[in-house]
């Protein structure tokens, strides 16, 4: 199959004092008609590579190829066939949404009508409407559409969802997959870990500028060995448990501990659980809170690294 | 829905995005406006000029306030010595007579009447010489040669004619700055320039866009305000209509050229508008809007020529006032040219696009 992107050691260094190594060897490849997913926490480089990939800052060393072209020799030619949206655009609030899409549409030889752009991503009733009358799930769609006005083959979406509310960020899925069922390949940057399982074939787990995992989000959660996680926490010191005790308990693959709780990685929660609540009560410790769940492309960054996602000072912002 | 050329495309959302905002169509339209109506109230010419003068009480204060009387430019008033200096230093009257009670220069010959005023002070000179002839004349002496006073007052040569050129060219200069610098930082903050450029817009065809705008927002604002200085002051064009709108046309690529450089690093309004205001300075203090250059010293005179904005009202005051034909402005327009062409390819090479 052919690839919509390939990049070969990427590496981006942003100059300063420390310089900041922003991207520390990057490869992937997409294969055309997938979508992929760029997770990992801010900081990890996500942002960089994407925009290395949309042509928007040149990599310190190594290669994008985007659609078999390089941004070296093509660059014209690449940005007529893919669409972006970036993180933190702001357009323009007393253009409407028509007039925005014309704009837009203007910049390419050739491309979508803007009403069909507008179809799309289920705007027609805001057509008139200025931007700034539009709530953050309507902009965000806007954005998309800005995407889609040059019939592009590949789209950029950097975090397209960030901040939106549930049933908005539904609705942009909608829009994602329908651009998918055309044939036509995504790549994303999310930190939204059910955004992932959802709409992306692969994912890249990205931490410090470096890719730490790569797969289908099965197979990078069948990865941890088991796929159910238990969490509780006790009230009382967490020293009072013993682990040895607690790993010893069948299919407990993996145990960790933060501050507020204890997190078990295990195969069958309905073995562990009556032997846990057994050692719990031998002691005389009471639970304070109990939970069991699936495990998730999150608790694969977790056991990867010991932090979660969302953590904010889990990397050196660029 | 139809399809634009991207410079055509641009230059819509521009238009659209200004005519939107009120506030801003205000401030572009009707501020020159306002400064002509103000300044040219202000500075209108008066019919027959009056000068108020002090007649400080003395010896001889009452007889020569009836002498004045009589001239009827002069409006003598009689006050104490004291409120009278005080009046000076304040600048409240321009000149104050003291009826003979000084001894003068010359101890020997006792002077009858003594004049207090700054000769700096514009107009103190000329009431001085006014009052002392008419009191001369009170006093018995005859002219020796007659005269006559022809008035002559030429149209185009009131100071609001002078003004309106130097205004159009102001408005020119602030909103080229503005209209193009303020705006392609805004773009750059709001994240949309580099958003732009991850599409296959020509960098050209974005900075063309741009100025063209600007030069559309620019017709309504020069013809207001030629059209209100018509109706209010009879300010009217000696010259050419074609050539007074050649200049205004290079005069607003001169600017928005200069605009477009001023924005071309500039990452946060505040940077881009203390630099507007840093190359705007110079040139609304020196460049003659309000008043001719030529006030200042000869030695300088050579690079305020050079300036940006003085060669546009140069020539907008040379054609609009003296009406001269545009082949005899040669130099002001090489000068507006090469304020176009060097800050637009020097723009283009060190513009900051994509962050």
């Amino acid at each position: 199959m052919p690839s919509a992107i390939r990049c070969t050691n990427l590496f981006k260094t942003y100059p300063g004092k420390p310089p900041v190594e922003a991207v520390r060897g990057i490869n992937f490849e997409v294969n055309v008609g997938e979508c992929y997913g760029v997770l990992g926490p801010n900081g990890a480089g996500k942002t960089t590579t994407i925009e290395i990939l949309e042509g928007l800052s040149p990599p310190t060393s190594g290669e994008a190829e985007v659609l078999s072209m390089s941004w070296a020799k093509d660059a014209n030619a690449i940005r007529e066939r893919i669409g972006v949206s970036l993180q933190e655009t702001q357009l323009s609030d007393r253009l409407s949404v028509g007039e925005t899409l014309q704009l837009f549409r203007s910049f390419y030889r050739s491309g979508v009508d803007p009403d069909e752009a507008i179809a799309r991503v289920s705007l027609q009733e805001k057509k008139n409407a200025w931007v700034k009358t539009l709530s953050g799930g309507q902009k965000q769609r806007l954005a998309v559409a800005t995407a889609l006005v040059g019939d592009p083959e590949l789209i950029f979406l950097d975090e397209p969802t960030t901040g939106l509310d549930p049933s908005s960020r539904r609705e942009l899925w909608e829009i994602i997959e329908a651009f998918k069922r055309e044939g036509k390949t995504v790549l994303l940057t999310t930190h939204y870990m059910e955004e992932a399982e959802r709409l992306c074939d692969r994912v890249a787990i990205f931490d410090s500028g470096k890719i730490i995992a790569e797969g289908s989000p099965a197979e990078l959660i069948r990865s941890l060995g088991a796929e159910h996680v238990i969490e509780f926490s006790i009230d009382q010191n967490h020293e009072i448990m013993d682990d040895e005790l607690i790993r010893s308990i069948p299919t407990v693959d993996r145990l960790d501990k933060s501050d507020s709780q204890f997190r078990l990685t295990v195969g069958q929660p309905h073995v562990v659980l009556p032997q846990l609540i057994q050692q719990l009560a031998d002691k005389g410790i009471s639970l304070s809170s109990l939970t069991t769940r699936h495990a998730s492309l999150e608790d694969v960054f977790v056991s990867l690294t010991g932090r979660h996602l969302d953590d904010e000072n889990a990397g050196k912002a660029p | 829905m139809k399809h634009h050329h991207p410079i055509l495309a641009i230059t819509l959302a521009r238009l659209r995005e200004f005519v939107r905002r009120p506030e801003a169509v205000f401030w572009v339209y009707f501020f020159p406006v306002l400064m002509v109506i103000v300044l040219g109230v202000a500075f209108r010419n008066q019919k027959v000029e009056t000068f108020d003068v002090d007649v400080i009480n003395g010896a001889d204060a009452a007889s020569i306030v009836e002498n004045l009387k009589l001239e009827t430019r002069i409006k003598p008033h009689l006050r104490d010595e004291d409120e009278s200096r005080e009046r000076l230093r304040t600048g409240k009257t321009t000149l104050a007579i003291s009826g003979g009670k000084s001894d003068g220069n010359d101890a020997s010959s006792p002077a009858d009447v003594e004049y207090l005023f700054d000769p700096a002070r514009p107009g103190s000179l000329a009431a001085r010489n006014l009052v002392d002839a008419q009191l001369q004349k009170s006093a018995g002496r005859t002219d020796v040669i007659k005269s006559n006073d022809v008035v002559y007052s030429e149209p185009g040569g009131t100071y609001v004619d002078f003004l309106v050129p130097g205004l159009l060219a102001m408005g020119l200069m602030g909103g080229g700055l503005w209209g193009v610098g303020y705006a392609i930082v805004d773009l750059r903050i709001r994240k949309l320039l580099k958003r732009f450029m991850a599409t296959p817009m020509r960098r050209t065809h974005f900075l063309f866009g741009m100025m063209t705008s600007r030069l559309i927002f620019m017709i309504p604002q020069i013809f207001v305000l030629l059209v209100v200085s018509y109706l209010l002051f009879g300010v009217k064009i000696y010259g050419n209509w074609f050539s007074v709108a050649l200049v205004v046309l290079v005069g607003a690529i001169e600017f928005a050229a200069i605009g477009l450089l001023v924005a071309s690093r500039a990452q946060t309004l505040e940077t881009a508008s203390g630099l507007m205001n840093l190359v705007m300075l110079p040139m609304w203090t020196l460049s003659g809007i309000f008043f001719s250059y030529e006030r200042f010293p000869e030695l300088v005179q050579p690079v305020i020529k050079l300036l940006p904005l003085t060669p546009v009202i140069d020539a907008l005051r040379a054609i609009m006032m003296d009406g001269k034909s545009i082949t005899t402005l040669g130099p002001e327009f090489a000068v507006m040219i090469t304020w176009s062409v060097i800050p637009f390819m020097i723009a283009l090479a060190i513009f900051r696009w994509n962050d």
